[in-house]
Formats: structure tokens, C-alpha cells, sequence
């Protein structure tokens, strides 16, 4: 049995605009000490999903309208989002590594507070024992003289460090999985190289399970075991990351694929073929297939009916999209 | 000028650009930092070249040394022959209408109160190029060469999509026909689906107009599928200067191969069997950078002398250039 489960989430924004459907029937298995990619550009809904499933979505104006989460077989959703229950699970059994570390982190408390708290909240150590486990974290995720630096501030860390604290603050009560949400999006390429580095050795060490949140199709294709590509609210393809990379079979991730510039390529070699046309507003959307005014594959039937549903056209490997495009 | 400048439409040489640190009421210099120190690299005509490297590497502030918006602490840079980096405040203007610049952010660097055709015909109103009709219909061809729609014309910046926006900023680079366009990370602040599309506009535009770029970016693989050669700049200074195809085949410096390795590629097989070097450390700051090369602390292959003196930035053929003592 999957360790989570989430299946058909809804979670809808209220805005003066109308109503933002942001994730709109959202299906995801995560296994064991499974590393998951889940792709997609900016507003598709990934860091919705996730905090749909973390139950932190701010209500209103947003609401999770339908679906069901299970974690260890219960499902989160007939929770309170700010019950005892979930309270328990979110910060230790689930955990999150957000995106921007300087805002993530408590400006005015010290490395120390912000690690221990976790500690004496889930783990009920005392001030001694917290604050010796808090400096074995940092050692762990390479900060360098953690027993003094444990005390510092966090504006008196870097970039990378700070995204160090955060990834000892996801693993501090051995959680059973971490979503990080593009956790090296702020900072440079060889620091992203150390950062995904140290927890992917991490999550092995500790079988975490491990979801990383990207619009960078690189960053997860050396890590992840399988790949979710989102677009427009919804899972458009699934599969083992060498069927996503090597056999895309939806013409979205086809077009992903096609329009990055590989590291390599001879200058004039290949001319990259842009997906045409924007990403879809997510207000008053057609009931038919969003990709549609972008896809090149279209046929007759796409325009009449509704918006498919993931089928298997592999072994794990599933699409939504009603044309059958044999490789790239 | 004999005719191997002549080719030559930008030629820095020693380039640097210090920003002082001041302290106390009287604004007491304390220190410098840093930030581009003794840069040189020829630009040809109708070439692209590329600069990258990690953020606060310099190559922005390169950039806009080109665009003399900065004074240089010292060098020269010959644009079309004439040194800028000596001429008055007062008298740029003139060479700057030669020049084009997109910024990074698409959001930031459009006037949103301005209409659209307004921002793209201020630079042909500044430099008294045209007025009235004539710079209506200049707006007009511009916005097709563009891929914009010129009824859109009275329309403000935030009624326009990134992409779109991104396409306005390079409608005003191109408005008084500059030889030179300063591409200032164009497209990182882009979605995946759409940086292609600028992407492609900026090479049409080169084929069509006979353009030279400067572009200035800190992902390795977009700057290496548009550009003829290729910066790699850390710390302020340059550390290997070559061919784009040459630099990915046959990197030199260890900075280089870390900074390739590094890249993520969208390809789980290939992933697996690279080999990835991970540097240690952070980058130090330009206000205090190690003696020697400013690479040394972090690189693999580093000795005693590398401490020493700064590896000056040499040929090892066919225009490859390297600045380290141990390749």
C-alpha cells in the first residue's frame, strides 16, 4: 500500500475574479522512501497540491472541496486543518522545505529556537537533549562548526546555508516524507548541485520518502524514481522518469521537452520548437481538454468531449489525452 | 585600425569596476568591492557572445560597462572603434543610440503607466530620430518585427503576458537600429513554454538584422545554444573564454567542468552516468577575494603558487583562452 495516497483532490481560490479552480481532480501515489518529481509551470498547481495535502491552504479564500488524501491509511481531509491530529502529523511525520529560505526562516530567533522547537513539540526532548540533536542536524546537513553557529541568526547564514537549516528542520523528527517545494529555484547551479545532493543521500539514509516540487525538468530527472507533470490543475502524464524523459507520450511534455535548450547542443544545431500560446487562465475554463488552443495533435474529438481521464498506455506509465503519439 | 579590429564592433580591455564601501558621516572609503576586476574580451559583428557565471560573478556589472551606465574604475572599451569608457557624462548619448539593452525583468523594467507604443517610441523621441507620423509607423513595424499585434499599441504593461512583455522590451532595444543589444538575462524570469519563444525571436532577429549580442545569463545550456562563444566569468574575472561548442567538449578550466557538471539535463540516462562535481564551499565576496586566482580555495587541482599570483588569461589555441596555471 502506497505510504500517500491522494486521489481526485479539489482545492478551489474564491477570488473577486471568480472562482480559481488551482488543482481540479489531482491523483498521486507516493511510496516508502520513494523520490517523486512533480512538474509543471508556475500556476499549474503543484505547490497547491502539496499544500492541500499538508492541509495549509489559507481558507478562505481557498477551500479543498473534494478528494481524499491518505496517509497511513487515514485520510487527512476529515481532519481539522488545525486540529490536534493534524498537528501531530504536519512538522513531523510530513515536513516541508519551502522555496525561499529567507523568508521561511524566523528572522528574529536564532538557528537554535527554530531547530529545537520542532524537537520538544513532536519528540518531547528537554532543552538539553533538543539542543544536542538540533547541532547533530547541522552537522549532518554539512554546516560547518555547527556547535557555534547553531546560535547565529538566520540572515547571518547564506543561501545555501539557509536552505541547509531548512532541510535539518524537514528531517529533524524522521518524518515519513518531505515535500520540498522548489528548494533550489533561489539559488545558484552548483550550490543546487550540493543542496540536491545532501537530500537526496539524506531521504536514502533515513527512507524518507522525498516529492520535489519543479518547473525545472533537469533538477529531478537524475533523481526521481517516477515524475507527475501537472498542467492547468490537473496530472496530464505519470510514469518512471525514463519513460517521462525518454518516451513522452502527452503532447505537453512533448513540447516541455522540446522547447529547453539542451547542455551540448552545437550553437545552430537544432532550432527549439516553443510551445505556441500561453498557459491557461484558471477562471471560467472550457470543460474540454485545457492543452487544446496550444496542442499540435488536436483532432476532432478533443474539441467535443471532456477533458480525459488518465489512461495506462505503458506499464506505469499514464496520459490524459485522447491522441496517441508514439515517442518524440 | 587595421582590418582584424575593424571586425571588432566591442574590444574591453583590463575592465574594472570597483564599488567603494563607505563608512561614518563623512562617508570615509573603507573598501571596495569588487566587482569586475580586469576584464578584457572582443566582441565581433554579427557574433553572439555569452557571459555567464553565478550570481554576483560580475557579469552584469560588465554589461552595463559596456553600456557606459556605470563609469569604470579603470580600462577602456572601443565600441565601433572609439573608447567610451573616457568620454563625458554629457556626450554618451550620442554612442549610446548605437546600443540596445533587455533587462531580466519584464515586470520591472516597463513603465506601467506608459502605453506599450509609448515605451517602445521613447528611444526614437530621446535621440530626435522621429515625431508624428513617422514615429507611429516606426512604432507599427517595430511591433510586427516583434510578433506583437500593433493594435495593441495604447494598451498598458500589465495588460500583456510575460512573453509578451519581454517582446516590448525588445521592441524599444531595437528602436533606433543599434548594431549592439545588451541581453541582461532575458528570459530566466520566463515560463518554460515561452523562454523558447524569445529565444527563437532573438536568433531571427540577429539573422535578420545583422545583430551583435552581449548575453549576459547564468544558465549554461541557454547561453551555450545561442551564442558563437562563450565567458565563463567567477568572481569577477573571466576564467575561460572560448568557442561554445569547444567549451562543452573540451572544458579546461576546473571551474568550468564544475559549473557543467552542475547542470541538471532532462535526461534520467544520461544523468546516471555523469559524473558530478560538487564544489566545496560558497563563493567568497568580491570585497575580500583570495590572493592568486579567486578559484583556489574550492578547486581540486590547486597548489601552492595558485595562492601566489593571478594566472593570466592565455591563448592555448584556436582563440580557446584559459586563466589557470595547472591545464
Amino acid at each position: 500500500m502506497a505510504l500517500l495516497d491522494v486521489k481526485n483532490l479539489k482545492t478551489y481560490f474564491h477570488t473577486e475574479y471568480g472562482l480559481v479552480k488551482a488543482t481540479d481532480g489531482v491523483t498521486f501515489q507516493v511510496n516508502q522512501g520513494e523520490i517523486i518529481g512533480l512538474v509543471g509551470e508556475s500556476g499549474c498547481g503543484k505547490t497547491v497540491s502539496i499544500l492541500s495535502v499538508m492541509r495549509l491552504i489559507p481558507s478562505p479564500p481557498g477551500e479543498t472541496v473534494g478528494g481524499e488524501v491518505i496517509f497511513e491509511g487515514q485520510d487527512l481531509l476529515k481532519y481539522q486543518a488545525n486540529g490536534a491530529e493534524m498537528r501531530a502529523i504536519r512538522g513531523s511525520k510530513m515536513t516541508m522545505i519551502f522555496q525561499e529560505p529567507m523568508t521561511s526562516l524566523n528572522p528574529v530567533l536564532t538557528i537554535s529556537r527554530q531547530l529545537t522547537e520542532t524537537l520538544e513539540l513532536h519528540l518531547d526532548m528537554d532543552r538539553q537533549s533538543s539542543r544536542e540533536r538540533a547541532i547533530e542536524l547541522l552537522k549532518m546537513v554539512g554546516v560547518p562548526d555547527a556547535a557555534r553557529r547553531i546560535d547565529d541568526y538566520p540572515h547571518q547564514f547564506s543561501g545555501g546555508m539557509r536552505q541547509r537549516v531548512m532541510i535539518a528542520m524537514a528531517i529533524s523528527c524522521n518524518p515519513e516524507i518531505i515535500f520540498a517545494d522548489e528548494p533550489t529555484t533561489a539559488v545558484d547551479v552548483t550550490t543546487q548541485a550540493q543542496l540536491l545532493e545532501l537530500m537526496t543521500d539524506l531521504v536514502k539514509r533515513l527512507n524518507t520518502a522525498l516529492v520535489i516540487v519543479t518547473h525545472n525538468l533537469g533538477v529531478v530527472a537524475r533523481y526521481a524514481q517516477r515524475i507527475y507533470v501537472m498542467y492547468a490543475g490537473r496530472i496530464i502524464e505519470s510514469g518512471i522518469s525514463e519513460d517521462i524523459f525518454g518516451h513522452p507520450r502527452h503532447p505537453y511534455t512533448i513540447g516541455l521537452l522540446n522547447s529547453v535548450p539542451k547542455l551540448g547542443e552545437k550553437h545552430g544545431e537544432r532550432k527549439l520548437i516553443p510551445i505556441l500560446g500561453l498557459p491557461p487562465n484558471l477562471i471560467g475554463m472550457p470543460p474540454t481538454c485545457a492543452f487544446l488552443p496550444r496542442c499540435t495533435e488536436k483532432k476532432g474529438r478533443c474539441a467535443k468531449e471532456p477533458w480525459p481521464e488518465l489512461r495506462a498506455v505503458g506499464d506505469h506509465h499514464y496520459i490524459s489525452c485522447y491522441v496517441d503519439i508514439k515517442g518524440k | 585600425m587595421d582590418e582584424s579590429q575593424s571586425d571588432k564592433i566591442v574590444q574591453v580591455k583590463d575592465l574594472k569596476m570597483y564599488f567603494p564601501i563607505t563608512r561614518g558621516l563623512l562617508r570615509r572609503h573603507v573598501a571596495d568591492i569588487k566587482a569586475v576586476d580586469e576584464v578584457s574580451f572582443e566582441i565581433k559583428k554579427h557574433e553572439t557572445l555569452g557571459l555567464v557565471g553565478e550570481s554576483g560573478c560580475g557579469k552584469t556589472t560588465t554589461g552595463r560597462c559596456v553600456l557606459r551606465l556605470y563609469q569604470p574604475t579603470s580600462g577602456s572599451i572601443f565600441f565601433s572603434g572609439i573608447d567610451i569608457s573616457k568620454i563625458p557624462e554629457s556626450k554618451i548619448k550620442s554612442h549610446r543610440r548605437d546600443m540596445g539593452v533587455i533587462f531580466q525583468d519584464p515586470f520591472g523594467s516597463l513603465n506601467p503607466r506608459q502605453s506599450a507604443g509609448g515605451i517602445v517610441g521613447d528611444p526614437l523621441k530621446i535621440h530626435h530620430m522621429a515625431t508624428g507620423s513617422e514615429l507611429k509607423d516606426r512604432v507599427t513595424e517595430l511591433f510586427r518585427i516583434v510578433g506583437l499585434d500593433p493594435s495593441m499599441m495604447d494598451r498598458v504593461p500589465h495588460e500583456f503576458s510575460g512573453g509578451q512583455r519581454q517582446r516590448i522590451g525588445v521592441a524599444r532595444a531595437l528602436a533606433c537600429s543599434p548594431s549592439l543589444i545588451i541581453c541582461d538575462e532575458p528570459i530566466s524570469a520566463l515560463d518554460v513554454s515561452i523562454q523558447a519563444q524569445i529565444i527563437n525571436l532573438l536568433e531571427e532577429l540577429q539573422e535578420k538584422l545583422g545583430l551583435t549580442y552581449l548575453f549576459i545569463a547564468h544558465d549554461l545550456a541557454v547561453v551555450q545554444h545561442i551564442s558563437d562563444r562563450v565567458a565563463v566569468m567567477y568572481l569577477g574575472r573571466i576564467m575561460e573564454l572560448t568557442d561554445s561548442a569547444e567549451l562543452y567538449d573540451n572544458p579546461l578550466h576546473p571551474y568550468t567542468k564544475a559549473l557543467l557538471s552542475a547542470i541538471p539535463i532532462p535526461d534520467p540516462v544520461a544523468e546516471r552516468t555523469r559524473t558530478r562535481i560538487v564544489l566545496k564551499g560558497e563563493v567568497p565576496s568580491p570585497v575580500n577575494p583570495p590572493p592568486g586566482c579567486h578559484f583556489h580555495p574550492r578547486c581540486s587541482l590547486a597548489i601552492g603558487e595558485c595562492s601566489q599570483a593571478r594566472p593570466p588569461l592565455r591563448d592555448v589555441g584556436n582563440g580557446h583562452y584559459v586563466a589557470c596555471i595547472r591545464v
